[in-house]
């Protein structure tokens, strides 16, 4: 039944369309991009044991290469805006990686965020990026047949994008390179003894999940066609975290039922028509404490749910 | 830049780092004892600016009596809060910590939102530190600021004395080098948790109530001192007060000179800083000690 789950999403996702409101479709659209962002993030947090506090960067990255090198007035080349989005996030990532895994634990935390802030304060502070209001994108990329902005199109590139993101990480984790990550996650000496060079691995899992995250971004700059430095605030390194652990570490299903449980929990909360106007307003305070009671009832995770269930 | 510029630029980089100083301070032994990741001491720091604001109409000119009752309602305050939430949280995955307070940040921003609202306020300082002392021919300097600064520097020597001096200093330095010896060696580790828990929550609390003159009360004051002191608790060393004073310093320094200098970059260069330091030093300043 578990392994089935991944497949019964697929079929329900390609199948959506059809019944779908434009409400609920584009929120089924944000929360497969955030789940793309997510399953990023478990590559470094689930998979290698390296928690970073600055993941939100590559996704910003990525948004904002896809605004500033689309032409002002005229469609951009979908496929070239998506291999630079990507390849500028993959190539930040070298960057901070090269330097950060120099760190660890608690102090590899807060390395990724300052360089996060880093990039985050070159957009917020200086005009590259049109400051803190950000910048649109006028017209939406297009390739070949396929238009970005035909909502259909788009849905359906999403969900295509989200299908080689999972396969793409579900066959990580079963690879050479995979298992040497898991090696990592739980004994890094010992890997390093057995002749892995440890660093060398680990560079290459920051990489990867940079420029998953670039993909991720340039998915939400064609989605809301609107960046701004908010994308890469801490803020939004924050949610990412809080989506996976929410959904269970280690799992990439957790992943993906993480950013839908986020996104959704957060959408029930602010909508007046469910909770009253006046919780409405204040749905970080409802929200606040469904995470707090999660913490104490699932250690592991929504993806622990089941078992849980299953003891009593 | 004349001499009377640069002298008002380097007290307010102290003034700065000082007032950093006591929220990291906090920060460094909760995290360097309880090994809890607190993302809601921003928060801390939020609430006593918001308490300055709540209570100085009461107090009036008794501005120090204000600090003072201030400073007993927000140890109060994480005491009960420690009971409440954090003393379940030891045990546990650093993740879950994280997800923890992440969420307490969400709750204290909107419980605040109920109880004062979302408006901008103003704190004045008393008559007896509003005034300006005149430095050189055309600068002056605002009294408060000086006192600002007087009040950390008391406080981080009553910080000191306590920690090196008492028995009570001697457990929280034990603690910070090795938790598990101290547990094992029998002390109440649950009373010292709390008591560490409830001081800096105070200290950071405190903090606030003493910037609340100089800078606004505003929503989301406590994100960006948040992530300062993290910053700061790591070029420091985490669990090194030694540590987290020095680096503060760094930060009040490289944050307003980087302000004169390069104004547009400005937001850069404390991380700028936090990078380097951490590439040369993958350990902080100190990692040895307390």
């Amino acid at each position: 039944m578990q392994r089935a789950l991944p497949w019964i999403a697929l079929v329900l996702l390609l199948a959506a369309p059809a019944v779908l409101t434009p409400y609920t479709y584009d929120l089924l659209v944000k929360i497969m991009v955030l789940a793309i962002f997510a399953l990023s993030l478990e590559m470094l947090v689930g998979m290698t044991g390296l928690v970073s506090l600055g993941h939100a960067a590559f996704f910003g990255l990525g948004a904002y290469t896809t605004v500033l090198l689309s032409p002002e007035y005229d469609p951009g080349h979908a496929a070239l805006l998506l291999v630079a989005a990507v390849g500028a996030a993959a190539l930040y990532a070298l960057f901070v990686g090269a330097l950060s895994l120099r760190t660890k634990g608690v102090y590899f935390i807060m390395v990724t965020l300052a360089f996060a802030q880093m990039a985050y304060f070159v957009f917020h502070d200086t005009k590259v990026g049109g400051g803190t209001d950000g910048i649109y994108l006028n017209v939406r990329p297009v390739a070949g047949a396929f238009d970005a902005g035909n909502k259909t199109h788009l849905y359906y590139g999403v969900t295509a994008a989200l299908v080689f993101t999972y396969g793409l990480l579900a066959l990580i984790r079963r690879s050479r390179f995979g298992h040497a990550l898991a090696g990592i996650r739980v004994n890094e000496q010992r890997m390093r003894a057995a002749g892995f060079a440890t660093y060398a691995y680990k560079l290459a899992a920051f990489v990867i999940a940079g420029a998953l995250a670039g993909l991720a971004g340039f998915l939400l700059a064609v989605k809301d066609g609107f960046v701004n430095p908010e994308l890469l605030s801490w803020h939004e390194s924050g949610a990412v975290l809080l989506m996976i652990i929410l959904g269970g570490i280690g799992h990439l299903r957790g992943a993906v039922i993480g950013a839908a449980a986020f996104v959704l929990l957060k959408e029930f909360y602010a909508t007046p028509a469910f909770v009253g106007a006046f919780l409405a307003e204040h749905w970080q305070l409802t929200l606040g404490f469904t995470i707090i009671a999660f913490v104490a009832l699932l250690p592991k995770g929504l993806i622990g749910l089941p078992d849980r269930l299953r003891k009593r | 830049m004349d001499f009377a510029t640069f002298l008002v630029q380097c007290l307010n980089a102290v003034q700065y780092g000082l007032l950093l100083f006591l929220v990291a301070s906090g920060l460094t032994l909760i995290f360097g004892i309880m090994g809890v990741i607190n993302l809601a001491h921003g928060s801390f720091y939020m609430l006593g600016a918001y308490l300055a604001f709540s209570i100085a109409p009461l107090f009036g000119q008794q501005f120090l009596l204000m600090l003072l009752a201030g400073l007993l309602l927000s140890a109060l305050f994480g005491y009960v809060l420690e009971w409440a939430f954090y003393s379940y949280l030891y045990e546990r995955d650093h993740l879950q910590q994280v997800l923890m307070t992440y969420a307490l940040i969400l709750v204290f921003e909107e419980a605040r939102s109920l109880l004062v609202g979302n408006d901008v306020h103003g704190v004045k300082p008393p008559d007896w530190l509003a005034g300006t002392i005149p430095l050189g021919e055309l600068m002056t300097y605002p009294v408060y600021r000086l006192f600002a600064s007087a009040a950390c520097i008391v406080l981080a020597i009553g910080l000191y004395l306590v920690v090196n001096k008492t028995r009570l200093g001697m457990m929280i330095r034990a603690g910070a080098s090795n938790r598990d010896m101290v547990r094992g060696l029998g002390v109440d580790i649950t009373r010292l948790y709390r008591i560490v828990f409830a001081g800096g929550v105070a200290l950071a609390a405190l903090a606030g109530m003493i910037a609340a003159p100089m800078s606004s009360v505003y929503p989301g004051m406590g994100g960006h001192v948040l992530i300062i002191s993290f910053v700061v608790v790591v070029i420091g060393g985490i669990g090194s007060i030694t540590g987290a004073l020095v680096a503060s310093l760094l930060v009040g320094f490289v944050d307003t000179f980087g302000k004169v200098f390069f104004a547009e970059l400005s937001g850069i260069g404390v991380y700028l800083l936090m990078a380097v330091i951490l590439v040369w030093r993958p350990e902080g300043l100190m990692r040895r000690g307390y």
